[in-house]
């Protein structure tokens, strides 16, 4: 399994360690509705260096596509939240 | 649905939109291979933008410490004429430099950071956009329109993947930098009207220094008129005696006077 992290690159990651990913994942979703800020920083960093450390990182010159991706390191609650909607932040 | 596939659903949704469905598919990979250049000239023009941006700040930071430094010079010359008034003003004008100086620091140290982000990002791209162009040119070759599809779907995926990260990442830093540029300009502003007393402006001059010039004027003239006097009860020639009377008042008057202008301002 592909995952980009957002500004950084793509890992490769195996399957085994979606669960715990999903789990660090589902915090930061709940903290993005909630908006609780304080918590959704902490499990951001938490999510991505569960990425980091599980993961090979791809060669650069790459062309596989992410099965998932996740926000930037220092994005905020509300970048997170224009990712999200249609509009949001991916240009083009 | 999680987060993580949330927002690749998105990019996949704008990669999609964004493959030009040529009449030969072929042409398709041409036309992004056309846009892939352009982003990297974007990103590379963005690496010099943050890096500009940081050297602007890295200069006012030094202008901030040289007045800084001068401003403690200023004090310790005042509290050694015995002005802790002055001395105090002086200080205080310094703390207020500060603030504005870690400020600056913080700034820098948030501009490294995007240009180091952004240089890795058009190292990654470049090194994706070569890849593309040797599959681009191997699926000319072999493949004829109609079985060209399927390859160009994937190598295109993967490409505008990452044309959309690297686009976030080149606007995120344009906004940062946007940001920052106005702060920068804010505090050129107030260098160019004086109000941090730029001690560097020759002609001008702050207020504090005027009026320590004027004390070591006045006391240049006190010396001298002392010196003077104590040569004149020895016996001196009276041409000495005549400009001893007629010049150091006149330096004495335009000594104090900006300090008048201090005691009115």
């Amino acid at each position: 399994m592909i995952v980009r992290i957002l500004g950084e690159g793509q890992w490769e990651v195996s399957d085994d360690r979606l669960p715990a990913l999903n789990e660090l994942d589902s915090t930061v979703e709940a903290a993005v509705e909630q908006g609780d800020r304080e918590t959704f920083s902490q499990a951001l960093d938490a999510l991505l260096n569960a990425v980091r450390e599980a993961g090979t990182p791809l060669p650069d010159e790459s062309l596989e596509d992410s099965d998932l991706i996740l926000p930037p390191s220092d994005a905020t609650l509300e970048e997170v939240r224009e990712l999200l909607s249609d509009e949001g932040l991916i240009p083009g | 649905m999680t987060l993580m596939k949330r927002i690749s659903l998105i990019f996949r949704a704008k990669a999609d939109k964004a493959l030009d469905r040529a009449e030969d598919p072929r042409e398709t990979l041409d036309y992004s291979y056309k846009r892939q250049l352009e982003l990297l000239t974007k990103v590379r023009r963005g690496v010099a933008d943050v890096a500009t941006s940081r050297k602007r700040v890295e200069l006012q930071a030094a202008q901030l410490q040289q007045q800084s430094d001068k401003l403690t010079e200023q004090a310790q010359k005042a509290l050694s004429m015995g002005r802790e008034d002055l001395a105090r003003e002086a200080l205080t004008r310094k703390s207020a430099l500060t603030g504005q100086m870690s400020d600056l620091k913080a700034q820098q140290a948030q501009l490294q950071g995007e240009e180091e982000k952004l240089t890795l990002a058009s190292q990654r791209l470049q090194a994706k956009v070569e890849s593309f162009r040797t599959q681009k040119e191997t699926i000319k070759a072999k493949y004829t329109a109609a079985e060209a599809q399927t390859r160009i779907n994937e190598a295109f995926s993967g490409i505008s993947e990452e044309m959309g990260d690297v686009g976030m990442a080149v606007q995120r830093a344009e906004d940062k930098t946007a940001q920052m540029q106005a702060r920068a300009g804010a505090i050129d502003e107030l260098i160019a009207s004086g109000a941090l007393d730029d001690a560097s402006s020759l002609n001008r001059g702050d207020d504090i220094s005027r009026e320590l010039e004027a004390m070591s004027s006045q006391s240049d003239v006190e010396a001298e008129l002392a010196a003077l006097k104590a040569g004149t009860s020895g016996g001196s020639a009276p041409q000495a005696l005549e400009q001893a009377d007629s010049t150091p008042p006149a330096q004495v008057e335009a000594a104090e006077e900006p300090r008048k202008e201090e005691g009115q301002a």
